[in-house]
């Protein structure tokens, strides 16, 4: 039984250890640099600026306060996007949660193995070697935490400049109902959880389609283009309980964390929905990894 | 020639057998026809009815049978105004689902059903719903409790529900009522006055009455549309326009048609027409109904408000009879409500049922529950209406009351002329979503109060009331009284959707005279928010209502607090928790199961082989037997090669030989189908550790292109987690000889100045064994020449080196021993000295071919081939200048003697031959 240790010792490089291979903080550091990263976390603090802009724009002048003059459901969206900081947050919210988040969650976790593929420097990790598992868990990591930097930018972006612009009002709910800003902000965070969970699955799914290719753009495009599909699919009424189980069915419930009490039975749906597909997307990249013939 | 033959690889036929399953099995569910568990009969039953009984009237039913255990108990299923006995085909098949016989018939005046619309006179339709009872009792399917009386229940909206209350008062056989959305007084519904004065005094609801008795009419032959808002929701009349009918009344009874078109025209009731309409409510018989009885009422019911259900349920409670009161965000106005609203309801009807009807379990709860919109469900694009329940029914007047001021003036109003235009409050059947339901009033036709902003939130449960004084100088006024919710952002709105009509008589000319009189506004649920307010409209008109037709002015006022009753609502617990329970459930689970598969990887890795092969502890490499099979073809046959301590071994192939394959498994990247590889004695597979001793330069460069060069190294070493005092960066840097390039990004260097940078990497802490797959690609001459010296260096402290390449003179000039591979297999391997050493062979240049052929076959040579410009002589032992001169003296002049070499010629024999790829045979 001595003999055994001395050899493990022996095996690998002085100070090599499987588990202190590729840290987080180093992948964070590899990513940090990208182009890529830093236009996606520029967009979201780009974005409310953006929108801040075209509110401001108005060449009618006037501040239009309150009873839309029968100009639509957009323009009382409007209206109340410039009540608050925390109102315009959530218009910035409601704009970039359809499209907006699903690229960027796309683009962080589909990019994530396919471009070190394409680069050839995945061969290299391997043969540090990082171990595999290893490896999907840092990588997968680092791209939540980048999508989840992204998304509370977006937000803090959107309290500070709304605030600045338009004041420390109460949240009005679009459902109606009202709620102080300090609450609005607190409902705020929770929005923007229950939106990253429904992320996670696009997220899962790039990630799949991040191991199962080496072109990054395959994986990106390929999550966001089902996504769109399923999308496409829910608006179909005919196919009536069937849509239940569409990943992006649920994508909308956060609306009801906004209303007093909290209307959470979608969000519990929609949670479910999202833990399902993501650990089965997930074991299958998990599945798929740990049995490649890197060829890159 | 054939065609070759497509071929998918098992591989690729798994996952497109899955997808095909999954695509097959989810059009099955949603082809595969449901099997009912039920039958269906149309009957045409006639029935004995009328005032003496000796109408005949035969009505269009349905059975709905259950296929379980017979006998089952019956429901009688009444359809609302204007419908007919398709209108609840679905409740129907709801309810047959669960086991109980249910007949739905068309109610005679209706559809296919003869007879006459007597508005449920006692006479005729409650006689006619006997008559089914009957018919019901001889049916050998349904359970009896007694001759000629069948455990049977009647269930209805509106007219149904009116229905199946007049039923249980005047038959005791039924043994159950569910009546929904119906009247208590038909009179006060139609002629209703909010100070309590009576039909008498009422204000005649014009626009509901016309709708109601247009939707009866055939002969306006539009009653699809109408009966649509009627609790109906089924298709109209089928008989279509009778060109015999009167075209005034159409199917409605002589009596009942006179009693409209009096009140219609006058807007006031006679005391005959409040007695025919008297003699169609449940209050005419409430007072012997002994059904237990399940009410349902909808807070968006501007037809039949919740005080008339508040009224049907006290009634009835007197008698002693279990009632349960159960109010929903519905109603005439507000539809079937949400689907949460509307489960509950299945709910509570299937409780009802269950225990009074089947007795089973103990006796439902009489407790009230009421529902209140409190937010959107999102995903559905549906209301959410939340349920609360209370102990007892405590009524519309509530447990405790909050009381509100209101601030305004006393006010003078005007009365239009035929009350037009008219303040649009809500529109019959749910039509007031078109104007906001917010309300809008007349200015100069309207007084309005408003209250303070609410300190705290309060829950208006019941009906409020106010007191409000009038002057008028007539004598009289008709006003009705309104009370708005004002939110925070300053939008009015009409909770409930129903405005209070009161008609004062005796009245003073002026203000100061007017004694208060007290008005009980429409009843409903609504929760006013800290902030909100809320304001008391008066005013003189209402398109829903027929006001005085003369032109008036009045003075009016609000006298005193708005009392607004609540009660302590209980939330019910959302049966959508357990998908909290799920979500929980869910994620203990892939918990557990993330910790099983990390506790197996760990054991399966500490049970992994790590046997060290004790005689090749100490050779950088071994290759044994080495085999790499893809699904279609073979990459590597079988190579097995040995590098030691201070070699730098050469792996010479052409292309395709299989070189970088056999150093994919090596690096770890892909797995062997056979043999094995060890490196220092250990097994290399994935992963394995001992990988960490080994620098590799596989298939290229590979770089982050967005970090310098210097930068990607410094990554690259942290990234093995080993000390940074280990990599010795100044002198790999030094290999690389990219001088201040090193701080660039990697996406600006050249392909050489990669080769060079990534051959740095693999040098990155001096690894024992470095691996180079054609290093000097790209590399200039002197860089190659240098890159050689390096090479030849790096094995002098016992480390090894192995490189792939194609090129003959590469290898010659850096490696000290060298291993030919071709199409996937060794064909040479040794020393270079000994291989490159001198081989028997001579290419010559001659100016004579022919001649030089005879005269070297002459001299006892081997072989001659002749070759392009040549020929290439086996000299067999000869020494070349023999050979040399021979030629000469034969006159045969010699250009170039060019000594060949064993390993050139395994490798042009091979280059020469057969150079197709190992993946190409």
């Amino acid at each position: 039984m001595s003999a055994q240790p001395m050899s493990v010792v022996s095996e690998a490089a002085v100070g090599y250890k499987p588990g202190r291979t590729l840290s987080v903080w180093t992948e964070v550091r590899r990513q940090a640099a990208r182009r890529r990263t830093q236009f996606a976390l520029g967009f979201m603090v780009l974005l409310p600026l953006i929108v801040l802009g075209a509110f401001a724009w108005n060449p009618g002048g006037g501040d239009g306060d309150g009873d839309g003059d029968g100009n639509g459901g957009f323009s009382a969206l409007v209206d109340v996007a410039t009540s608050g900081g925390p109102n315009f947050a959530l218009f910035t919210i409601f704009v970039s949660a359809g499209f907006l988040l699903v690229v960027v969650v796309a683009l962080f976790c589909g990019d994530a193995v396919a471009s070190e593929a394409s680069w050839g420097s995945l061969r290299y990790l391997l043969a540090v070697p990082v171990p595999r598992s290893r490896l999907l868990a840092v990588k997968l990591t680092v791209a939540l935490l980048y999508t989840a930097a992204a998304m509370l930018l977006l937000l803090g972006t959107a309290l500070l400049a709304g605030t600045l612009a338009y004041g420390w009002d109460p949240l009005q709910a679009p459902v109606g109902g009202t709620l102080s800003a300090g609450a609005g902000v607190g409902r705020l965070l929770l929005v923007l959880g229950y939106l990253f969970a429904m992320m996670l699955v696009v997220g899962a799914l790039a990630f799949f389609l991040s191991v199962s290719t080496d072109a990054p753009l395959g994986a990106v495009g390929g999550a966001v283009l089902l996504y769109i599909v399923s999308s496409i699919l829910d608006q179909i009424d005919a196919l009536g309980g069937i849509r239940d189980l569409l990943p992006s069915h649920f994508n909308d419930a956060w609306l009801g964390l906004l209303s007093t009490p909290m209307q959470t039975a979608d969000v519990a749906r929609g949670l479910v929905s999202a833990v399902v597909y993501t650990t089965l997307l997930l074991v299958l990249s998990w599945w798929r990894f740990l049995r490649k013939d890197v060829v890159s | 020639m054939a065609l070759p033959r497509l071929r998918l690889p098992r591989r690729r036929l798994i996952p497109i057998g899955v997808v095909s399953a999954l695509v097959i099995a989810l059009v099955v569910i949603v082809v595969w026809p449901s099997s009912d568990s039920y039958t269906t009969q149309e009957q045409r039953i006639t029935v004995r009815t009328g005032p003496a009984g000796d109408q005949s009237v035969t009505l269009d039913a349905t059975l709905y049978l259950p296929k379980e255990e017979r006998p089952v108990p019956a429901v009688l299923l009444a359809h609302g105004f204007g419908g007919t006995k398709r209108s609840v085909d679905t409740d129907a098949r709801e309810l047959a689902e669960l086991g109980y016989a249910v007949l739905t018939w068309t109610a005679q005046g209706f559809g296919r059903s003869t007879g006459e619309i007597h508005l449920n006179s006692p006479d005729w339709e409650v006689k006619d719903a006997q008559g089914l009872i009957d018919w019901l009792a001889a049916r050998p399917e349904v359970r009896k409790t007694g001759a000629n009386d069948p455990v049977v229940a009647a269930v209805g909206g509106s007219y149904g529900g009116a229905l199946s209350l007049l039923l249980a008062g005047v038959d005791q056989r039924v043994d159950a009522i569910v009546p929904m959305i119906t009247w208590n007084d038909l009179a006060n519904a139609f002629l209703p006055e909010a100070t309590g004065r009576g039909p008498e005094n009422g204000v005649f609801k014009r626009q509901w009455a016309g709708l109601f008795f247009g939707s009866g009419s055939a002969a306006l032959g539009a009653g699809g549309d109408l009966s649509a808002l009627l609790g109906g929701g089924g298709p109209g009349p089928e008989s279509g326009a009778d060109p015999q009918a009167n075209p005034q009344c159409g199917r409605f009874a002589a009596d009942v048609c006179a009693a409209y078109l009096d009140v219609a025209t006058t807007g006031k009731a006679s005391p005959e027409t409040i007695a025919l309409l008297r003699r169609s409510s449940p209050a005419s018989v409430a007072g012997t109904i002994k059904a237990p009885t399940l009410l349902i009422q909808g807070e968006a019911d501007s037809l039949f408000p919740l005080s008339e259900g508040d009224a049907n349920a006290r009634a009835i409670a007197a008698n002693g009879t279990p009632v349960r009161v159960a109010w929903f965000t519905g109603g005439h106005d507000g539809g079937e409500g949400p689907g949460s609203d509307q489960d509950r309801l299945k709910f509570l009807t299937a409780q009802w049922l269950d225990h009074y009807l089947k007795k089973n379990g103990d006796a439902p709860s009489r407790d009230f529950v009421y529902s209140r919109t409190t937010g959107l469900d999102a995903t559905n694009r549906d209301l959410v209406a939340s349920g609360y329940s209370v102990k007892d029914y405590p009524g519309v007047a509530g447990r405790s009351s909050t009381a509100v001021e209101v601030q305004g003036r006393p006010t003078a109003v005007a009365n239009p002329p035929s009350g037009t235009p008219g303040a649009l409050s809500t529109l019959p059947g749910g039509l007031s979503s078109f104007v906001g339901g917010a309300g809008l009033d007349v200015p100069g036709q309207f007084a309005r109060y408003v209250s303070a902003p609410f300190e705290s939130t309060v829950d208006v449960v019941g009906a409020p009331t106010v007191k409000v004084r009038a002057a008028s100088p007539t004598g009289e006024a008709v006003l009705f009284v309104k009370l708005y919710a004002i939110g925070n952002g300053g939008t009015s709105s009409l909770p409930g959707g129903q405005v209070a009509p009161i008609r004062l008589t005796g009245l003073p000319a002026t203000l100061d005279q007017a004694t208060p009189v007290t008005v009980t506004l429409p009843a409903i649920v609504h929760q006013f928010e800290r902030g909100h307010r809320l304001a008391i409209a008066l005013s003189t008109s209402d398109q829903a209502f027929a006001s005085p037709v003369q032109p008036a002015v009045y003075q009016v006022a609000v006298e005193g607090p708005v009392t607004l009753p609540s009660v302590a609502g209980t939330p019910i617990a959302d049966p959508n928790l357990i998908w909290w329970y799920l979500l929980g459930g869910l994620l203990a689970a892939i918990l557990l199961g993330l910790v099983i598969a990390i506790v197996v990887a760990r054991l399966r890795g500490r049970r992994r082989d790590r046997s060290v092969n004790a005689e090749h502890a100490d050779t950088p490499l071994v290759v044994r037997g080495l085999r790499k099979e893809y699904a279609d073809f073979v990459a590597v046959e079988s190579v097995s090669f040995t590098v030691n301590r201070g070699q730098v071994v050469g792996l010479l192939g052409p292309n395709g030989a299989g070189k970088t394959t056999s150093l994919r498994v090596l690096m770890g990247l892909t797995r062997a189908t056979a043999g094995e590889i060890l490196v220092f004695g250990h097994r290399l597979e994935p992963g394995a550790p001992v990988l960490s001793r080994l620098g590799a330069l596989v298939e290229g460069p590979g770089f982050l292109p967005h970090l310098t060069g210097i930068a990607n190294l410094r990554l690259y070493w942290k990234s093995t987690g080993r000390p940074e005092a280990d990599a010795d960066f100044e002198q790999a840097l030094e290999i690389a000889g990219l001088g201040g390039a090193v701080n660039r990004r990697v996406r600006t260097y050249s392909h050489g100045m990669r080769q060079r940078l990534a051959i740095a990497q693999a040098m990155l802490g001096m690894p024992e064994l470095l691996v180079l797959d054609e290093p000097t690609d790209g590399l200039d001459p002197p860089q190659i020449a240098e890159m050689r010296q390096v090479l030849r260096r790096y094995a002098t402290d016992g480390r090894a080196v192995l490189v792939s390449s194609h090129l003959l003179a590469e290898v010659e000039q850096t490696c000290t021993d060298v291993v030919v591979m071709n199409k996937g297999k060794i064909v040479a391997s040794g020393k270079v000295a000994e291989i490159v050493g001198d081989s028997p062979t001579v290419q010559l240049e001659v100016s004579d071919v022919d001649t030089a052929t005879a005269v070297l076959t002459d001299l006892g040579v081997r072989s001659v081939t002749p070759s392009e410009g040549g020929l290439v002589v086996d000299v067999n032992g000869t020494p070349r200048q023999e050979v040399v001169a021979a030629l000469v003296r034969a006159g045969v002049g010699v250009d170039r003697v060019v000594p060949r070499r064993r390993l050139e010629d395994a490798f042009l024999s091979l280059v020469g031959g057969d150079t197709k790829a190992s993946g190409e045979r």
